[in-house]
């Protein structure tokens, strides 16, 4: 039997790394010999622009620490109860709003009229109402979470495909049957949009709050750290908070399969 | 005026005139509760206390010019992100290779927490108005920059064919056909991003304790003049919404037709 070829493809044809690639890692090491460059350079205070060394080993000190896990666990656990209230009272909110259009009419122009207003202005009254400790701080939270999340879930209800919900008058659903087995599966992808919105605003609302008057939490090393100007741990800790609120957003839209959505 | 007609204005009329009446006995019930001691007017002070320390707020507090140094804020801010945010989406637009390399990370800079580095632009520009216009601007670019390439990607082909066919240069085809054409979806971005602008200089302003109407509030609640920060709350709210609506009016009159 005669021997066939078999189709190979060179090593050459197929680049390691692709344009775009190395562009990407070309920006990336500008920019961190930039930063280098600049903390060498003397032409910033001191300390301002610090080397990546310094902050790599403040990285290190600070995730080999067992106290940054107490205040990431408070600030955790707050931003999750803001979201929990927040995101439950918003989308019940924002299911009557989108099932009744009278309502709507009269209420959501408050909601959205207010939704994108400074929300840390309301820190003084949270403090009022529910005293210096995680309470105003949940509560800042949930104000940020609320809105968003009412208004997303008022939106996906209009949206809801009216055959849907005659499938479900036809096979004589009860309320409580049509809201949890014909809206909120149906308001998926704009209830998680809600939910991304809502989760970025209440972790700001959260930390802000903290940052302002607090005695644990991120937002309260930020600023001590801020407060004795030891800018390596500040630097570290902006750099952690930032990965976690990018991954946070990104893992709450990969769990509600956005990504899935069909354009 | 035809039955029908009557009918239509009173539904249209009606529920906003329900919203507004909620309001009104929202508040009326909270005065009643505030006066008969249910409610400490430690922690709320009565609504009518309220209303009646509007004008002290305005005269004693300088009201105005806190507006106006807010204002100014938000105007060097919304030039610097109008200049660079439509600067950056027409080179990431030009160079196919820098875009697919960076707009996912200008994407996800629009969902950090920018603000929550204040203490760091504090360090570096100072516990000044440049601190306050510089988170403004850092916050509100990527909006700026994502809409316009999207306008300038979104530009109708015909609209391109029709340049080519007149022979147009490649300056020529930029400010004549893709500019114009992108210009709305531009103005949603830079609508957007005045917004976060707005957010994010108020929010500052409260925190570092410096500037217009954020310090206000701070300055007021440091000196546990309720009525007084309920006030300016009420006033920070009314100048956000009012500021929202002309936007929209701006970018409703830039873009009539969806």
């Amino acid at each position: 039997m005669a021997e066939t070829g078999r189709l190979t493809r060179t090593a050459s044809a197929v680049p390691m790394f692709s344009p775009v690639t190395l562009l990407r890692v070309a920006i990336v090491l500008a920019l961190l010999a930039g930063w280098e460059l600049l903390s060498r350079s003397g032409w910033l205070y001191r300390d301002v622009v610090p080397s990546w060394v310094a902050i790599g080993k403040a990285l290190a000190d600070l995730l080999l620490h067992g106290d940054y896990y107490f205040h990431l666990g408070v600030t955790a656990a707050e931003i999750g109860a803001a979201l929990a209230i927040g995101g439950i009272s918003g989308l019940a909110v924002g299911i009557l709003l989108g099932a009744n259009r009278f309502l709507a009419k009269a209420y959501e122009p408050y909601l959205y009229y207010l939704g994108p207003t400074p929300k840390i202005i309301f820190f003084p009254i949270m403090i009022m109402w529910f005293g210096v400790g995680p309470g105003s701080k949940i509560a800042l939270g949930t104000l940020s979470c609320f809105f968003p999340v009412a208004l997303s879930a008022a939106a996906g209800m209009r949206q809801i495909d009216k055959v849907l919900i005659k499938v479900g008058k036809s096979f004589r659903a009860n309320t409580w049957q049509t809201v949890w087995k014909i809206y909120l599966p149906a308001m998926r992808h704009p209830i998680i949009n809600g939910v991304r919105l809502g989760l970025g605003v209440a972790l700001i609302g959260t930390l802000l709050a903290e940052t302002k008057l607090s005695n644990k939490g991120i937002g309260f090393l930020i600023i001590q750290a801020y407060s004795v100007f030891d800018m390596p741990r500040m630097y570290a800790m902006l750099i952690v908070l930032f990965v976690l609120a990018i991954g946070a957003n990104a893992l709450v839209g990969r769990l509600g399969g956005l990504h899935t959505i069909r354009r | 005026m035809s039955a029908l007609a009557r009918r239509v204005t009173i539904a249209n009329w009606l529920p906003a005139a329900l919203g507004l009446a909620t309001v009104f006995a929202f508040f009326l019930a909270l005065e009643g509760l505030i006066q008969s001691g249910a409610i400490s007017r430690f922690i709320v002070p009565p609504p009518s206390e309220i209303l009646g320390s509007f004008g002290r707020v305005w005269t004693e507090e300088h009201v105005l010019s806190r507006f106006f140094f807010t204002l100014g804020e938000c105007f060097a801010a919304g030039v610097m992100i109008t200049v660079f945010g439509i600067a950056g989406g027409v080179l990431l637009y030009r160079y196919k290779l820098l875009q697919e390399a960076v707009e996912t990370w200008v994407a996800a800079l629009a969902a950090a927490p920018v603000v929550l580095a204040y203490p760091l632009f504090m360090v570096i520009f100072g516990r000044s108005a440049w601190t306050i216009i510089m988170i403004g601007f850092v916050a509100a670019l990527p909006p700026v920059i994502l809409k316009t390439l999207e306008g300038l990607s979104g530009t109708r082909k015909v609209l391109i064919n029709v340049g080519k066919s007149f022979n147009l240069t490649g300056s020529q085809q930029f400010w004549k056909i893709m500019f114009p054409a992108a210009l709305p979806t531009m103005f949603v971005g830079v609508r957007l991003g005045l917004i976060f602008a707005l957010i994010n200089i108020v929010g500052v302003e409260f925190l570092i304790n410096y500037g217009g109407l954020g310090q206000l509030i701070n300055d007021l609640a440091e000196r546990y003049d309720l009525p007084g920060t309920y006030a300016a709350i009420c006033f920070v709210i009314l100048v956000s919404v009012v500021f929202f609506m002309s936007l929209e009016k701006a970018e409703r009159w830039l873009r009539p037709v969806d």
